[in-house]
């Protein structure tokens, strides 16, 4: 864990710093919840973060502004939240793990890719999908963490970095 | 009735995002190597991400629940969920799967998806070259528009009329919020 999060984490009552780590993950994850909700309840919209942004692309649909600006806003949102966390913590978000510019790039083109074929990522299909039972959401949840683990794997079988 | 960009919404709409992002920075989901470590089944497992979606999962399937019984969202006429009366066999089609594989794969590889990416990019303001996130958001915008592109060359050979939308018979499976096409729900 980063250490500017374990220093959040200790801001934690617990009797063991692992613990504290875990409750700090934990609430991460329920603010990505709320927020998903805050989006449902307000706009009636799924927080899917792929559908948000792709839809946008190549170009925003001018006939509605409506429909471009909240999409806008809300990924206006994120950014300003790792802004936030930039101002906070220069290190906590430029994470170097090796992995070669080639690499990255077939990744990035294969998430984008994939991500609008099947209609989602981990948060519209993991989160938010999930939440509703959705069949499909599930399907492709199953679907994305398996595809991920046997690449991972594959990745440090051959002998790359994981 | 045209639906409204006012103030309250873009707030809202800003919040979302913003709450959106700290949970995945407090979560520690913009560091590739805890999604690594999380799809390392086979190897030195981590579970965090397990407890980031589960966490979130737990929050946000109680209230999501409890506000699809409300007949409206607070800001908008009606809720715009994808949904389907086919049997649930059928909705888990090629393109859904085939998808998240892609996706899958993606995320193995490079150990972001989209969310974290974007949360992660003002991280170039203090790095001294390109960082990570920069260079795989750069891609997934590629990859995103490569997508638009090969959708629209796969409807103009469905319909070589020129239709807009497809043939009768065909169950679609799903609606489209808001008059924006379901890329590949065929």
């Amino acid at each position: 864990m980063h250490p500017d999060l374990l220093l959040l984490s200790e801001a934690i009552p617990m009797p063991h710093s692992a613990f504290a780590a875990a409750a700090t993950t934990l609430a991460g994850g329920m603010l990505i919840g709320l927020a998903a909700a805050l989006l449902l309840g307000t706009l009636g919209r799924i927080a899917g973060i792929s559908g948000i942004l792709g839809s946008l692309l190549p170009l925003p649909r001018v006939n509605s502004t409506f429909e471009t600006g909240w999409r806008v806003a809300f990924l206006a949102g994120l950014l300003a939240a790792g802004f936030v966390a930039q101002g906070l913590s220069p290190t906590l978000l430029s994470n170097d793990t090796g992995t070669p510019a080639a690499m990255l790039i077939a990744a990035g083109l294969l998430v984008g890719f994939g991500t609008r074929l099947g209609s989602g990522c981990t948060s519209g299909h993991g989160v938010c999908g999930i939440s509703r039972l959705s069949p499909r959401s599930i399907a492709a949840t199953l679907t994305f963490i398996s595809a991920g683990a046997l690449t991972v794997t594959l990745v440090r079988v051959l002998g790359g970095q994981s | 009735m045209k639906a409204e960009l006012t103030p309250s919404v873009l707030s809202a709409a800003f919040i979302s995002g913003a709450l959106f992002g700290a949970g995945l920075v407090v979560g520690g989901m913009t560091d590739p190597s805890k999604i690594f470590a999380f799809l390392d089944f086979f190897g030195d497992w981590d579970a965090s991400l397990m407890f980031v979606m589960g966490g979130a999962i737990a929050v946000n399937a109680p209230l999501t629940w409890w506000l699809r019984r409300r007949e409206k969202p607070i800001l908008q006429a009606s809720y715009s969920i994808p949904a389907s009366s086919a049997p649930w066999r059928s909705q888990l089609n090629a393109p859904l799967l085939v998808g998240a594989a892609l996706f899958g794969v993606g995320w193995g590889l490079g150990g972001y998806c989209p969310g974290p990416a974007l949360v992660s990019l003002p991280g170039v303001v203090d790095a001294s070259s390109m960082t990570n996130a920069l260079t795989f958001t750069l891609a997934m915008i590629a990859g995103m528009v490569a997508h638009s592109v090969y959708d629209k060359q796969r409807q103009r050979k469905e319909m070589p009329s020129g239709a807009a939308c497809c043939s009768p018979d065909e169950d679609r499976g799903t609606l489209a919020p808001n008059g924006i096409p379901p890329s590949s729900l065929r």
